[in-house]
């Protein structure tokens, strides 16, 4: 009685959506309305998969995707874990406390906030990062960083490391306290110094929650999030329109702003479709690797 | 845990890890601070120079200028009732579902989990949905949009799950045997007993409300306008008066007033933060520990 109404939600708000993918096999007919327009639009196959992979800008889509992804893998995924381990070499607990508590504040941030920020700090003629730039004399002239597309790169990873590392420590931070402290003890009367505990005791530990972890971050490398579409599409401008394109604004570009229907549901559902070979193959490598799978 | 001798490379690891980390700190909560100064700053004076730490002419006339809007004002108010009532609705739509399948002897359990884990790694996608949403169940526009399709998380259901686990068997035993139905066993003895985990849920829901801003944008018209719309507005609208060049010569500049709606948009979590913090802990470590 009491799941009845959320299998019947998840029925319509996520199953009939993927039924509604078959689109992508057809061309949607907007004459024919939502519901005719899925069931009498004609049949074409394949042709807007091969249109999507014969486009020069969704290809660049899918290149930035994957690059972005990358550098947020390679730079996001350490960054709680460093944090983690120098936090847990903290003595003073208040000040390790406060440290933790302020470095989560960033995650229930919206990127909206985070975009205006950049904004505003960023600025070319009056914005505090150039006027301290220019001030030390490091550079001569103000840097067009929301105007030139060598810096968007810089600002993905860096605005994503800021928001997530300290959400993403929880985890790390809560594996290193269930460390035996008398493995500590030992070490220490070894005389062991503090890289060679962290070294030998602390990454050794917590390896598994890490190897775990990182099978799911890298799971979750492509599935289609609207965090992502958020962060980029609202760093966006006219100017760096070509490097700020992934694959989930280019899908709501095609989609809603030209009405491309079949055309933006063919493209999302090759993402989806990537997301999951992608989640399989990261989840039999944890299963052999760690013994620990999803299903 | 420290023992033995303290070292001079000892002494210079705690000094460096400690300004380390007060960097990371400052890190994260100047950009913070630099807003909330900015925006207290008078805006002629601002266009002096930047306010670093305390504003050199402390000023409320952009807040009283913004808040002239009606249209922020309108903002707030939906904003503020999406929030309310898409957590309350969520949760219990949730808690509900939760509890249903922490029960092993539910007819179907496992083809319904199934079907649940399968929604969190397949979807179909942005197109489909919003055609489903906007055109086929004619939401556009409609209040509604913020309410129904975000009424029901996957993830935070298996969060839930795990908790009512917990709670032992037997306090729904004596209820059954008094002849209590299973809407009334949840509503009157499990929820309250679960008040931990609903808070901890609720708080997601609600900073997801609060924050969202694509399903505004997407769904929700001119009409429904909410707070992250309208500071996206704000935002973009200076991008374009800064060419004009002329708005230096208004009493208020548009920086001001977007600095202004930047911490009128974002502090209420900033405040409620501190209090609430202890309970998103909890709720990322039960669904880690799931996971």
């Amino acid at each position: 009685m009491l799941v009845l109404p959320a299998v019947a939600w998840m029925i319509v708000f996520n199953y009939v959506p993927m039924l509604g993918l078959v689109i992508s096999f057809k061309e949607y007919d907007l004459f024919l309305g939502p519901i005719k327009g899925f069931t009498q639009s004609p049949w074409v196959g394949l042709k807007q998969f091969q249109e999507a992979f014969t486009d020069r800008y969704f290809l660049h889509a899918l290149w930035n995707t994957i690059l972005y992804s990358l550098l947020k893998l390679l730079f996001g995924f350490p960054a709680p874990i460093i944090f983690a381990i120098l936090l847990n070499e903290v003595q003073k607990l208040r000040f390790k406390k406060f440290v933790q508590t302020v470095s989560y504040l960033p995650h229930f941030i919206s990127w909206v906030f985070v975009s205006g920020f950049l904004y505003v700090v960023l600025a070319t003629d009056d914005g505090i990062v150039n006027r301290i730039l220019l001030q030390l004399g490091i550079v001569q002239k103000p840097l067009l960083f929301l105007a030139s597309e060598k810096y968007v790169p810089s600002l993905v990873v860096v605005s994503h490391v800021w928001k997530s590392f300290g959400w993403e420590s929880i985890i790390y931070i809560a594996a290193i306290t269930g460390i035996d402290p008398t493995l500590y003890e030992a070490a220490a009367v070894d005389g062991a110094n503090r890289w060679t505990r962290i070294w030998h005791i602390t990454l050794p530990c917590i390896k598994s929650t890490i190897v775990v972890l990182l099978i799911f971050t890298v799971a979750g490398l492509i599935s289609a999030n609207f965090e992502f579409f958020e962060q980029m599409y609202l760093l966006r401008n006219s100017i760096i329109q070509d490097a700020t394109e992934i694959i989930d604004t280019y899908t709501y570009r095609m989609g809603i702003q030209l009405t491309r229907y079949s055309y933006a549901a063919a493209v999302g559902m090759f993402r989806s479709v990537a997301a999951v070979i992608l989640l399989a193959i990261a989840n039999s490598a944890s299963r052999r690797l760690t013994g620990q799978s999803l299903y | 845990m420290r023992r033995g001798r303290i070292s001079v490379g000892q002494a210079l690891f705690v000094t460096l890890n400690t300004f380390f980390l007060s960097l990371v700190m400052v890190a994260c909560f100047y950009p913070f601070l630099y807003i909330i100064v900015s925006s207290f700053n008078d805006p002629t004076d601002l266009l002096r120079g930047p306010v670093y730490f305390w504003p050199r002419m402390f000023s409320v006339l952009n807040f009283q200028y913004v808040l002239k809007d009606p249209e922020i004002v309108r903002a707030i108010w939906i904003t503020v009732a999406r929030t309310v009532i898409g957590t309350v609705v969520g949760a219990f739509f949730t808690a509900a579902f939760a509890y249903g399948i922490s029960k092993k002897r539910l007819w179907g359990r496992n083809v319904i989990v199934g079907m649940t884990l399968v929604t969190i790694y397949f979807s179909g996608g942005l197109i489909p949905t919003y055609l489903l949403i906007a055109q086929g169940l004619h939401l556009y526009g409609n209040f509604l949009v913020f309410i129904i399709p975000n009424m029901f998380n996957a993830f935070f259901a298996f969060i839930m799950m795990s908790f009512f686990r917990e709670i032992s068997p037997e306090i729904e035993e004596s209820a059954h045997l008094d002849g209590a139905t299973e809407i009334r066993i949840f509503v009157q003895l499990i929820l309250p007993l679960s008040t931990a985990v609903l808070a901890t849920i609720a708080l997601f829901f609600g900073v997801w409300h609060w924050n969202s801003w694509f399903d505004a944008m997407l769904y929700g018209g001119r009409k429904l306008m909410t707070l992250q719309q309208y500071l996206v507005k704000a935002i973009q609208s200076v991008n374009v008066s800064v060419m004009s060049a002329n708005y230096r010569s208004q009493s208020v500049s548009s920086q001001s007033l977007r600095l202004a709606t930047m911490v009128l948009t974002t502090f209420p979590i900033v405040v409620i933060y501190p209090f609430l913090q202890r309970y998103f802990v909890k709720g990322v470590m039960i669904g880690s520990l799931k996971g």
